[in-house]
């Protein structure tokens, strides 16, 4: 016992950093595996001929077969709702940044008072569980004819995209000097001249980032878009309306359908997403 | 003048909007959840309270909270620490374990179906192992736990993220200094982490917990695809209220137990959580 402890206390300290970079590498590694084998399971599925789905047991090979994917899109009403789901999201992201800009704008040029009021009424969205308002805004859309329409669900969508574009936007141009839109003015541009030829270029890249985050929020939402959709579901709507009813295949190439665009989109604002939460979790 | 009413300007659109589809539907859904025809009435709440599945629904759906938000929080604070620390990779890392910020949570319980249904790959492995000898219905109705287990996993594989990217990004903000201070005075890592990390981190914390219970207490498209009706929850129980039995007020009251519950949670999170102003960095 005594000789075990005596030959690891002389273990140099070097040979323990190894060793604990090594465990470190690991676990990171088996994290990632924990991520990244669930899709790929899936992608076996969406990338297997039916038969081969509803076979026993499974090869952890897919089958590369495009027959499921022809399918599930050749199945009624898909396209439709594939069309659906990229007009809603489509929508809510220009009216969830067309509204929130010029607030985060506003938040982060200027002080003037019921400045906290708004603060605390975006915030509080967040102890909210927003897809609820689907259902009294249910009542309200066939008032106002509204119901079942794609822009009808983008503003329950908007509802809740607008408090993250109000805090990203309000981040982004919180970076931006404003010395640089000052500079603008005393050589003779207008507010909004400055705000066009100086501040724009510079928080575009960030704005299409928030953009697409709402697109996404939109596109992945399930709950409102199947209580406010009837005849035109979109995707979510319409695997959930079916998913008890729905051949195995079918449900994973919709899946995998769902989740491919979603990969995309969050490659394509990675760089954004970290400074996009640091300051929307305030 | 000008000067001074442009704020307000460019402020109210977001505000005539967050008026009009934030504040009053939540006024009308709880005028929904206690009025008949015009009249005061608590009839829904009796029927939504009287109905079988209404406790089996809410406690599903607490338990739920309650395995998968802790996970979660000790999983994102483990990944953040490892992350912040890797000199190498970090970018491609961080972009692997974000991927499922993006995947609804629809598409997750799809995804842990492939797993966890009779003829899916939790099956073929155990029976290729000969663990089992019979495929086993994991999801079947008679299998609660493993049903409970299956939305638990799909859960944390999915929302962990989130949790991840508010830690990630709040580590961001302590300064670095601390830590080398401390590592002069001989701090362990250990100790590093529990007086300087987490302590500052608090406000990461309490904002990825509000988040992720409020999340968390609305979970229904993953218990949909996973199992269907067998396994009751109060976000399922509202839609199937409000679609199939066409009963908006009972559906409405289901709302508000939703309602009360995520403000009740947030407000102990604010309390319990709260950092002076004084100690914010």
């Amino acid at each position: 016992m005594t000789a075990v402890t005596a030959r690891e206390t002389a273990v140099p300290a070097a040979d323990i950093r190894k060793r604990g970079r090594f465990l470190v590498a690991i676990t990171i590694l088996i994290l990632s595996v924990w991520v990244l084998a669930p899709i790929y399971l899936l992608a076996i599925n969406a990338l297997s001929s039916p038969a081969q789905v509803n076979a026993f047991p499974k090869s952890l090979v897919p089958g590369m077969e495009t027959e499921s994917i022809a399918f599930f899109l050749g199945f009624a009403g898909v396209l439709r709702a594939l069309g659906n789901s990229i007009l809603v999201a489509g929508i809510t992201m220009v009216l969830a940044i067309g509204l929130g800009a010029p607030a985060g704008y506003a938040l982060s040029r200027f002080d003037f008072r019921g400045k906290d009021a708004f603060r605390i009424m975006v915030l509080m969205t967040r102890a909210f569980p927003l897809p609820l308002l689907a259902l009294p805004l249910a009542v309200m859309f066939i008032r106002t004819g509204l119901d079942d329409t794609a822009f009808g669900l983008a503003l329950v969508h908007t509802t809740l995209a607008l408090p993250f574009a109000v805090l990203i936007t309000f981040s982004l141009f919180s970076g931006i000097p404003v010395e640089l839109e000052e500079a603008a003015w005393t050589l003779g541009c207008t507010r909004f001249q400055a705000f066009h030829k100086v501040v724009l270029p510079l928080v575009l890249p960030g704005i299409a980032a928030s953009a697409v985050f709402a697109f996404v929020i939109s596109w992945n939402e399930v709950f409102a878009a199947a209580v406010l959709t009837i005849q035109n579901r979109t995707l979510t709507a319409f695997l959930l309306q079916n998913i008890n009813v729905s051949p195995m295949h079918l449900k994973f190439a919709g899946g995998a359908m769902l989740v491919l665009p979603a990969l995309i989109f969050i490659f394509a604002v990675r760089r954004y997403l970290f400074a996009m939460w640091g300051i929307a979790s305030r | 003048m000008e000067k001074r009413s442009l704020p307000y300007l460019l402020l109210l659109p977001a505000t005539l909007f967050l008026c009009v589809f934030f504040i009053y539907p939540f006024l009308l859904v709880a005028w929904q959840a206690v009025s008949q025809d015009g009249a005061l009435t608590l009839e829904h709440f009796r029927t939504m309270a009287g109905h079988w599945k209404f406790p089996t629904a809410f406690w599903n759906t607490m338990l739920l909270a309650l395995a998968v938000v802790p996970v979660q929080l000790a999983l994102a604070l483990f990944m953040a620490t490892l992350v912040t620390r890797m000199e190498k990779g970090r970018d491609l890392v961080l972009y692997i374990w974000t991927i499922p910020l993006g995947i609804s949570d629809l598409a997750a319980g799809i995804i842990w179906l492939a797993i966890f249904e009779q003829t899916g790959f939790l099956n073929s492995m155990l029976v290729g192992l000969g663990a089992v000898e019979q495929p086993v219905a994991w999801l079947g109705y008679q299998n609660k736990g493993t049903i409970f287990l299956a939305v638990v996993l799909a859960e944390i594989w999915r929302a962990t993220a989130i949790v991840l990217v508010i830690l990630v990004a709040g580590m961001g903000l302590i300064p670095k200094e601390y830590h080398e201070a401390a590592e002069v005075f001989g701090a362990s890592p250990w100790k590093r982490f529990t007086r300087i990390t987490v302590p500052l981190l608090r406000p990461s914390i309490q904002t990825a917990l509000i988040l992720r219970t409020i999340l968390a207490f609305e979970v229904f498209a993953v218990v949909i695809a996973l199992a269907g009706t067998n396994f009751p929850v109060l976000m399922g129980e509202t839609y199937h209220w409000q679609f199939n039995l066409q009963d908006r007020h009972v559906a409405a009251a289901y709302a508000l137990v939703i309602l009360a519950i995520s403000i009740a949670f947030t407000l102990v999170f604010l309390r319990t959580l709260r950092v002076p102003r004084e100690a914010q960095i």
